[in-house]
């Protein structure tokens, strides 16, 4: 090691963050004792440390009292390691000669005892104090951005992230599962609280991703492997066979007209309340317009077996039996991921009767059946064929419930008002809403509930118990009966309705859990992806250069859902325009004098950074790969491997001084 | 000494896992005994088994570790690495006379913050149910007895020394 005998001269600063953390850690006493400790020239004690005042008290004490060494006892690194390195630079020090103790998140706020919490950021900090003396000064590495643009699923989110980056000159991939781009807000009717229709207003944006020069839309198009790090991801995307060669596709239908089965298949667009060929458009505005094949229940494809009567109606020859799954390898240097939301599934929940009772609906069923390019073109009729006279629409199914899901789905309310008014005006038919609270915050909804009170609909405030289809009275006969507790009136009630609409809450997608693996990023405990900070990096990851956006973070609607994906464009293009990204230096090296080399650390890095030198025989770290997750460091038998900021000596002093107090 | 036993344990959290798991503990405001000491690490990874005989070695009662599921590593495959590792630091610990609850490895991702409170709780319970460990004074107590050994050793050879002269 290089040994310069410089004089340690540490500061030391406890912040009170205001009372967050002097009203358990008593930090005039751990100023006191830090003062007593080897190397400190100056303890102090703040109320707002990050404050400008506070960052200026550190730049200020290592110009006059020529600090080599700052320490500050604050909340968590992750939050604020940042701010102090900053400051630690502003008075003329590396910023590297830092070290932070966490004395917010992991002692004051989850410690009662003052006493014990006090002595644990004494112990804590003088295991700091010792540390920072073994730090060094060290510079940030730069990687450079790719100015390309991943963006995984292009629903709202997606859509409008691609175009605002493509506006601003930007290359996007814009990747969709689906044969059509659109995602759930494609299969609204209206939209609240404007009550403009979703189609009008979503598919000029659709069609505008389509014909942008800077948009690669793949639709039928999955991402399967990602590689590398912020500004250099290499990133594998499957393209699905669709049967159809995409590019002399014009969307004709011609095919779909030939095809020699009658309309048997379920289709999924319409919630399955319609039926459609084995060779399908989703829907009409479907963007991009071409034709599908379902390979499980095509004829030609399943048996081999068919006249094959949709090719022969092709007349550009579009149709491509033998098309195989193609993989693609782009390079982009940031990720939007906008994968959306799954709705609760309504069987989960049998009292409710989805899937027994023909005249149950959930909410999607009943956006496409007042749709006016739905399956019944908006005509409000119900599965056994009648029209209904006294709709029930339940709330908080699968949302707000211990049973199933513990959240709010922040919409339900909203959109149930929405539904009840579409209803009302498609089929005249009464309507009752069955509530827990009322949640109507945002612009315009409280006055949208007020309007639909007006209107004369319903409201029974009351968690539904059951629905059920045992009439009790003649009133009740070929009714389906809601039960539910009034809790204004005070008193059980059965009310006797056509039709039951269940406002199903928001889940995270299914593979939520794959994509996340995929991508290196994290999910809550509910399965939503965890956005880095709830507050101040709502759109960040935990991995840098990959954001996320829209409901796949968290139950959101439309203008919610749109503001996140123009801030998580915005971050790429903030990342894109800089050039380049400052990496923590915590890489790792190796010292050459001592190493034997032994080989153990090569097969151990993920990355394959280390190499052989066979004529030095020693080994080789190629920094520019190496991603410092110190695990060769752990094990090299000859402590020869460094890493920068968890160097062996600084932990082994930490382990020592935390314990030093027994 | 004190009246009622307190438990010193060292803990290794990883950064991306379980020290932001932690955090989310505080953000919470979960209430979790004040025994632990975290040292953070990049990645479980990193922990050197060495780190665990020298916390014990200074007088920790128990180590824990903390890092992410399995296929959840931030640097794809470090926590398996720790997972070899502490299979065979578990026996070597063991085989030393250090009780098993005092050596733990818990993976806590970052979504589970109250994880890291029934992890910790429980870990305190059990070891203040087995008492403390007290490595450096059983070293203390150790070198003394080698002393004496040696000595005992040294004054029968100069016996016989002395009695073929």
């Amino acid at each position: 090691m290089t040994e310069k005998k410089e004089e340690i001269r540490t500061g030391f600063y406890i912040c009170h963050c205001g009372h967050n953390i002097g009203s358990v850690v008593d930090c005039p006493a751990v100023v006191e004792y830090v003062k007593g400790l080897p190397g400190i020239a100056v303890s102090r004690d703040y109320k707002y440390m990050c404050s400008d005042p506070g960052q200026e008290l550190i730049a200020q004490d290592i110009r006059e009292q020529k600090l080599n060494r700052i320490v500050v006892a604050s909340c968590s690194p992750l939050l604020h390691e940042e701010t102090f390195r900053k400051a630690t630079s502003m008075g003329g020090l590396n910023p590297f000669y830092f070290q932070m103790v966490n004395i917010r998140e992991h002692d004051s706020w989850v410690h009662t005892d003052k006493n014990a919490a006090t002595e644990k950021a004494m112990d804590m900090a003088r295991a700091a104090v010792a540390r920072v003396r073994f730090h060094r000064a060290l510079e940030k590495k730069k990687a450079p951005i790719h100015p390309d643009v991943l963006i995984v699923g292009a629903g709202i989110a997606g859509i409008h992230a691609a175009l605002t980056l493509a506006n601003a000159g930007k290359k996007v991939y814009l990747v969709e599962r689906e044969p059509t781009i659109g995602g759930h807000m494609a299969m609204f009717d209206k939209t609240f609280p404007t009550l403009d229709c979703a189609a009008c207003i979503l598919t000029p944006k659709m069609s505008s991703v389509k014909n942008h020069p800077n948009i690669t839309m793949w639709t039928y198009s999955e991402v399967t492997s990602v590689d590398g790090y912020v500004g250099n991801f290499t990133i594998k995307v499957r393209h699905k066979p669709r049967y159809i060669i995409e590019d002399l596709c014009v969307g004709c239908m011609a095919c779909i007209d030939a095809c020699v089965f009658k309309q048997k298949f379920e289709d999924e667009f319409n919630q399955g309340l319609s039926k459609r060929k084995p060779v399908y458009i989703p829907f009409p505005q479907a963007t991009p317009q071409v034709v599908v094949i379902d390979p499980e229940q095509c004829l030609k494809l399943k048996t081999g077996k068919c006249k094959e009567s949709c090719a022969e109606a092709c007349d550009r020859k579009a149709i491509d039996f033998n098309q195989k799954e193609t993989i693609e390898e782009i390079k982009v240097g940031t990720v939007i991921i906008s994968t959306g939301f799954k709705s609760f599934d309504a069987k989960k929940l049998p009292q409710y009767g989805w899937g027994i009772y023909p005249n149950v609906y959930t909410a999607l069923e009943i956006e496409r059946l007042v749709n006016a390019s739905g399956p019944t073109g908006g005509d409000v009729v119900m599965r056994d064929g009648k029209h209904p006279k006294r709709i029930g629409i339940i709330h908080c199914v699968g949302s707000r419930d211990e049973s199933t899901n513990k959240w709010c789905s922040r919409v339900c309310c909203m959109y149930s008002l929405k539904l009840a008014h579409l209803l009302h005006e498609h089929s005249e038919a009464e309507i009752y809403n069955f509530y827990i609270d009322m949640r109507t915050p945002g612009k315009s909804y409280e006055e949208f509930y007020d309007r639909l009170l007006k209107e004369g609909v319903n409201f029974v405030r009351g968690r539904v118990a059951e629905i059920t289809d045992w009439a009790m009275n003649k009133d009740e006969e070929d009714h389906l009966v809601i039960r539910v507790e009034d809790t204004l009136a005070g008193f059980v009630r059965r009310i006797p309705v056509d039709m039951v609409v269940l406002a199903t809450g928001l889940e995270a997608r299914e593979d939520a859990q794959d994509v996340r693996r995929l991508f290196n990023i994290g999910c809550g405990g509910e399965g939503f992806f965890m956005e880095r900070h709830p507050k101040l990096a709502p759109v960040d990851t935990f991995t840098e250069g990959i954001f996320i956006a829209g409901a796949c973070q968290g139950p959101k609607d439309i203008p919610d859902t749109v503001a996140q994906a123009g801030a998580a464009a915005a971050q790429c293009l903030a990342l894109i325009d800089a050039g380049a990204i400052e990496l923590e230096p915590n890489t790792a090296f190796i010292d050459e004098q001592s190493c034997s080399g032994c080989k153990s650390c090569i097969s151990l890095c993920p990355y394959t950074a280390i190499t052989f030198d066979a004529v030095k025989k020693k080994a080789v770290i190629n920094e520019a790969l190496c991603k410092g997750c110190g695990t060769c460091v752990g094990a090299c038998p000859s402590s020869s491997i460094i890493q920068n900021l968890y160097e062996d000596d600084q932990i082994f002093t930490e382990i020592e001084e935390v314990l030093a107090h027994v | 000494m004190s009246e009622q036993f307190e438990p010193r344990i060292v803990a290794f959290f990883c950064t991306w896992c379980t020290y932001t798991a932690a955090d989310l503990a505080g953000v919470s405001r979960l209430k979790y005994a004040p025994n632990i000491r975290v040292i953070r690490v990049m990645c479980s990874g990193r922990i050197d088994p060495q780190f665990i005989l020298e916390a014990f070695a200074h007088g920790a009662d128990g180590v824990l570790i903390g890092g992410c599921h399995p296929g959840d590593c931030h640097y794809i495959e470090g926590n398996y690495k720790c997972l070899r590792r502490a299979h065979l630091l578990k026996r070597v610990v063991q085989d030393m006379g250090i009780e098993k609850e005092r050596f733990r490895l818990e993976w806590i991702s970052a979504a589970e913050g109250d994880r890291v409170k029934t992890v910790v709780n429980d870990m305190v319970a059990q070891i203040k149910a087995i008492g403390p460990l007290r490595l450096p004074s059983r070293f203390k107590q150790w070198d003394a007895e080698m002393r004496e050994l040696e000595a005992t050793v040294n004054h029968t050879e100069e016996m016989t020394h002395a009695s073929q002269a």
